[in-house]
């Protein structure tokens, strides 16, 4: 259809979502079924050490690898310090580190 | 020359086993890397060589640590290992007393009761005969413990025995018919021709009542030798690789090469000369409360060895170190553990460039306390220690207050050994640069690493040690309450660093500490793990509530701990004692 | 009809229960370990959504007791339980009385999370962190002060402690700290005209009657701000301030702030009294502790035991309506049960 109006939603402001890859969504979730109960309360985040001195925000992290967003994750993972702060935070009992661990080469393919 | 054609399959089969076992090792130490080589020449003729057949007899022989489980066990396995070994040993003197030449062949001293001439007495004839049947009769006895273990393996203080392979099951068998076997054969022989001791003579006339002796004493006598041949031949191929493999893995060790952080041919020698005794089954909290059977040393290094999938196991393991403690053959299996945990590091200058530098410290301060992540969580913990340094007028920085850096040993516990050494060179700029004397740490995770990894020029201690030594200088006075306590010792505490004592000493002082079962390197595990990444925080609390339970057990008025991580795993249930840190109690009582 | 019931805890639940039945004619035994009835109700000082106060509703509970088929035992205990030959229970309290009944109604009510046991919101080791019970006590002495009694400038209500929480074994949503916060951030405002209150969610459960419109007054009138996030850890300073730390995840950032008071919105648990009422009685609890009816729709009131009824939070956490609500239906169910079974 003609854009009519002479504009459009500006494609790298949205997700994506049909096109995106969700193979280390898939992955994770089968592998962390505990990050399924995630509800994004920010417990993880308020505690993280690297998340009070850089924009590592871990909450943020798995939710964009949920939603194919993988690019970013990637390039954001490698500064956890896996201390487990977060996992002794997490009100919804998701296994941090675990997901940590397991995003480590659910998004190591460059292709993502 | 005595010979017969029935000592071949025994001759063979030793020389085949001889051969491989000296081809294997050499093959192994050569890949030995150059150090651990220079290692071993330095130290091959020096003392550390009589330590180490010292240890070989006390632990590949009488197996004295297996007593510390069960002494049944270790009379079963002394029957075995020492039994046997004295068979050789008075065989080989017997028959050199008879026929004194050194160059006999091997098989004349096994078969020496075939080849001994009938009635022909020799200088202590009846003697050798008395202790050949003695020291079967032990080995037989042994053997019958060794089938009431498969029983009944409680009996022998084992809950659970290893689940073996078919092929190991098989050689078992083997192993199980060597010694009746034996028996048999020398009692038909003193059945005909007299010479055996009191047991084998008794038996053999006994037998010979029922059964045509003269004709089972010569095929006897084939069977031992080809079971004994057999036994030899399958024993590389078995779990019984350990019987000569734990002998160079006990020199190794004691000549100084150690575990390292991958998996290398010293790690070889430990995979085989692990016995699959079991002992580790019954220690394993993840196998006793979760009911998870397939993680325990036994199986995960039988797993390796065997090129079965283990990547599971890998990471399903608490690191508590109560198998390690408890092995009887002392592998290092938590470190062959990590070498499994593959290094994913995969950072750039920019990974952490988030980190501060750290601005070296102008003022100088005597003590740097540092809380840990964990400690964070855990203000109680950390209030108590600053009141207690205030208390006994230390001159000190908190130097994580604001919050820290992680000490990298989780990290390390992932197995990202490259991540984790940048994190602790990060760490160690900090606490240099804190301009301290010395490092105190409530967190005995954080501890061991301090201790272990950042090669500190200052000492670290833990808090438990540091309030012993406040206690001790008078430098803080605390009232002893009337609580009745109960210590849980923290796994990386006691047993990843060895501090028993402090703790102890402490709560000595400030409340009336309760013995238990679970004292010192018998403790639990909380559960709380950082090194297993595997259960599910559900079993995590399981483990937390049978561990809780356990200790409750002996009605304590408070339950102690002296980590941060344990106390919160713990206070995830509802106690009906409160859970404290040991800071916590001497604060109150000061 | 000449029938008796015991009940078991004289709070909200309780006592409606009670004169639901005497005015039906049965007779009621009601106990209650306190010297006082009203149980947990006795710790609020005004009650949503209506902002009543909830003395009025104590007074009201309080005169249905002068029942004259209600005979109420104060301060007393259960210690010896039997089952009668026709079905009925014996029950001998401390102070040596012997009750028997042809029903047993299980009220035993909830009680509030031990806050002490969330370490690292420092409840019971920094000074300025109280619980919402503690802040009820506040309103009803018409004071709000800090430790060094002066008026606090911020105040910050925290929820979902020990609600929701995994690391609690709490697993359960106690479904009134939501609209609590609400009422008593508004009713902060009215006594602090000019200070900063805050309230920390994860999410807002309005499901009551008047509850949401309750959220948006307190958001447009009060001037109540509410962040999304979830509090981690909190610490002191040297002034004795309490420094929350959250992420305010709908901007995405991790959040510091300074409070002059931290309220910890505290979550409901079975009662320890429900807990060993249930173990001596054989009652089979939920997971999550509280005492588990025969069916959540048509059977709420009923237990597996014959003829032990149960009424209000001691099966799972509810507002104060529905404990009132909880009861009758329990009043019903007995009254049903004892017409249809123990014909005389």
């Amino acid at each position: 259809m003609n854009n009519i109006w002479g504009f459009s939603i500006s494609g790298a402001r949205v997700i994506d979502y049909d096109r995106n890859d969700h193979r280390p969504a898939e992955g994770l979730s089968a592998e962390v079924p505990s990050s399924r109960l995630c509800i994004g309360c920010g417990g993880c985040t308020a505690t993280c050490t690297a998340g009070a001195m850089t924009d590592f925000n871990i909450r943020k992290l798995q939710m964009l690898v949920k939603r194919g967003e993988n690019k970013e994750a990637r390039e954001q993972l490698h500064r956890c310090m896996l201390c487990g702060k977060c996992l002794l935070v997490c009100p919804r009992g998701v296994d941090t580190r675990r997901m940590i661990l397991a995003l480590y080469r659910l998004t190591a393919q460059p292709s993502l | 020359m005595y010979y017969d054609p029935f000592v071949l399959p025994f001759t063979l089969g030793m020389s085949a086993l001889l051969i491989y076992l000296a081809v294997t090792y050499i093959r192994w130490i050569r890949s030995f890397p150059p150090r651990d080589r220079r290692t071993i020449r330095k130290n091959i003729l020096s003392r550390k060589t009589l330590k180490a057949g010292k240890e070989i007899f006390m632990e590949c022989l009488v197996h004295h640590k297996i007593f510390r489980t069960h002494p049944f066990l270790g009379y079963m396995h002394m029957c075995f290992g020492l039994g046997w070994f004295l068979l050789i040993v008075i065989g080989k003197i017997e028959s050199v007393t008879y026929h004194p030449s050194w160059t006999n062949p091997p098989y004349y001293a096994i078969f020496f009761r075939f080849f001994h001439p009938a009635g022909a007495d020799f200088p202590g004839s009846r003697v050798f005969a008395f202790l050949m049947d003695l020291v079967l009769l032990t080995i037989l006895s042994g053997l019958l413990l060794a089938w009431l273990k498969r029983l009944y393996s409680r009996l022998l203080g084992m809950r659970r025995t290893t689940n073996h392979r078919p092929f190991d099951r098989l050689i078992l068998t083997t192993l199980w018919l060597i010694f009746p076997l034996r028996f048999l054969a020398e009692s038909f022989t003193a059945a005909l021709r007299g010479g055996g001791g009191f047991l084998t003579q008794s038996a053999g006339e006994l037998l010979s009542r029922f059964l045509p002796v003269d004709q089972l004493f010569y095929p006897a006598w084939w069977a031992y030798s080809s079971t004994l041949g057999l036994f030899f031949v399958l024993l590389p191929f078995s779990r019984y690789m350990h019987i000569p493999t734990e002998m160079v893995y006990i020199l190794l060790k004691n000549w100084g090469i150690r575990q390292g952080d991958t998996f290398n041919a010293f790690s070889r020698f430990q995979l085989y000369a692990c016995s699959r005794c079991g002992i580790c089954l019954d220690r394993c909290q993840l196998g006793s409360v979760l009911n998870i059977r397939d993680t325990q040393p036994v199986y995960f290094l039988r797993k390796i060895r065997h090129g079965q999938d283990h990547s599971t196991a890998d990471n399903n393991c608490l690191l508590c170190g109560r198998c390690e403690e408890a092995c009887p053959v002392d592998l290092r299996l938590n470190a062959l553990r990590l070498t499994q945990r593959p290094d994913r590091s995969h950072i750039t200058k920019e990974t952490y460039a988030y980190i501060p530098t750290p601005v070296p410290s102008l003022s100088r301060t005597r003590v740097a306390y540092f809380a840990g992540c964990m400690g964070q969580l855990t203000p109680g913990v950390t209030r108590s220690m600053c009141a207690l340094f205030d208390k006994a007028g230390i001159d000190y920085t908190f130097i994580d207050e604001q919050g820290g850096i992680c000490c990298g040993r989780p990290m390390l516990l992932s197995g990202n050994r490259g991540t984790a050494s940048v994190l602790m060179a990060k760490n160690k700029a900090a606490i240099q640069a804190s301009g301290a004397e010395l490092l105190v740490t409530s967190c005995p995770i954080c501890y061991k690493t301090f201790k272990e990894n950042y090669g500190l020029d200052i000492p670290v201690l833990h808090h438990s040690e540091y309030i012993s030594r406040l206690i001790e200088a008078r430098l803080l006075q605390p009232r002893r309450s009337d609580l009745k306590t109960v210590f849980h010792s923290p796994c990386e505490l006691g047993r990843g660093s060895g501090v028993y004592a402090a703790p102890k000493a402490v709560l000595h002082a400030v409340s009336h500490l309760q013995d238990t079962a679970l004292d010192d390197h018998r403790s639990l595990c909380c559960g709380g793990s950082l090194a297993n990444t595997v259960i599910t925080p559900e079993q995590r609390t399981a483990l937390a509530k049978n561990t809780l339970d356990t200790y409750l057990a002996y009605r304590p008025d408070l339950l102690v701990t002296a980590c941060p991580l344990c106390k919160k795993t713990f206070g995830k249930n509802d106690t009906p004692v409160p859970v404290k840190d040991l800071a916590e109690i001497v604060a109150e009582n000061c | 009809m000449d029938k008796s019931v015991i009940i078991i805890g004289a709070g909200a639940a309780g006592c409606e229960a009670a004169y639901r039945l005497a005015e039906a004619g049965i007779t009621v035994e009601l106990v209650e370990k306190e010297n006082e009835t009203g149980g947990n109700l006795n710790n609020w000082h005004q009650l949503f959504p209506d902002r009543k106060q909830a003395e009025e509703l104590r007074r009201t509970l309080r005169e249905h007791l002068s029942h004259p088929a209600i005979r109420v035992h104060r301060g007393v205990m259960p210690v010896r339980w039997e089952r009668t030959e026709n079905g009925g229970f014996r029950v001998e309290v401390n102070d040596g009385a012997l009750l028997e009944s042809d029903a047993l109604l299980v009220a035993t009510g909830f009680q509030t999370f031990d806050a002490r046991r969330k370490e690292e919101y420092g409840y019971g080791i920094y000074e300025n962190v109280v619980t919402s019970v503690e802040l009820e006590n506040f309103f009803a002495n018409r004071r709000i002060a800090t430790s060094a009694g002066v008026a606090p400038k911020r105040i910050g209500l925290i929820q979902c402690v020990g609600s929701r929480d995994e690391k609690t074994c709490n697993f359960h949503c106690s479904k009134v700290c939501c609209i609590t916060a609400v009422k008593q951030a508004i009713e902060l405002r009215e006594m602090l005209p000019d200070a900063e209150i805050l309230c920390f969610y994860m999410d807002m459960r309005m499901f009551g009657p008047g509850y949401e419109e309750m959220y948006r007054e307190a958001q447009e009138k009060y001037r109540i701000k509410f962040v999304r996030g979830r509090l981690s850890e909190a610490s002191e300073n040297r002034e004795k301030q309490v420094i929350v730390k959250c992420e305010d995840t709908l901007v995405g950032k991790p959040l510091r702030m300074t409070l002059d008071l931290m309220v910890l919105m505290v979550g409901m648990e079975a009662s320890e009294s429900s807990r060993s009422i249930a173990r001596t009685l054989g009652l089979e609890l939920a997971p999550n502790l509280f005492i588990k009816t025969c069916d959540p729709h048509y059977a709420a009131n009923r237990t597996a035991v014959e003829g032990v009824f149960v009424a209000g939070c001691c099966t799972m956490p509810m507002n104060l309506t529905e404990t009132l609500h909880d009861a009758r239906s329990a009043a019903m169910e007995i009254r049903n049960y004892l017409a249809l079974n123990h014909k005389p």
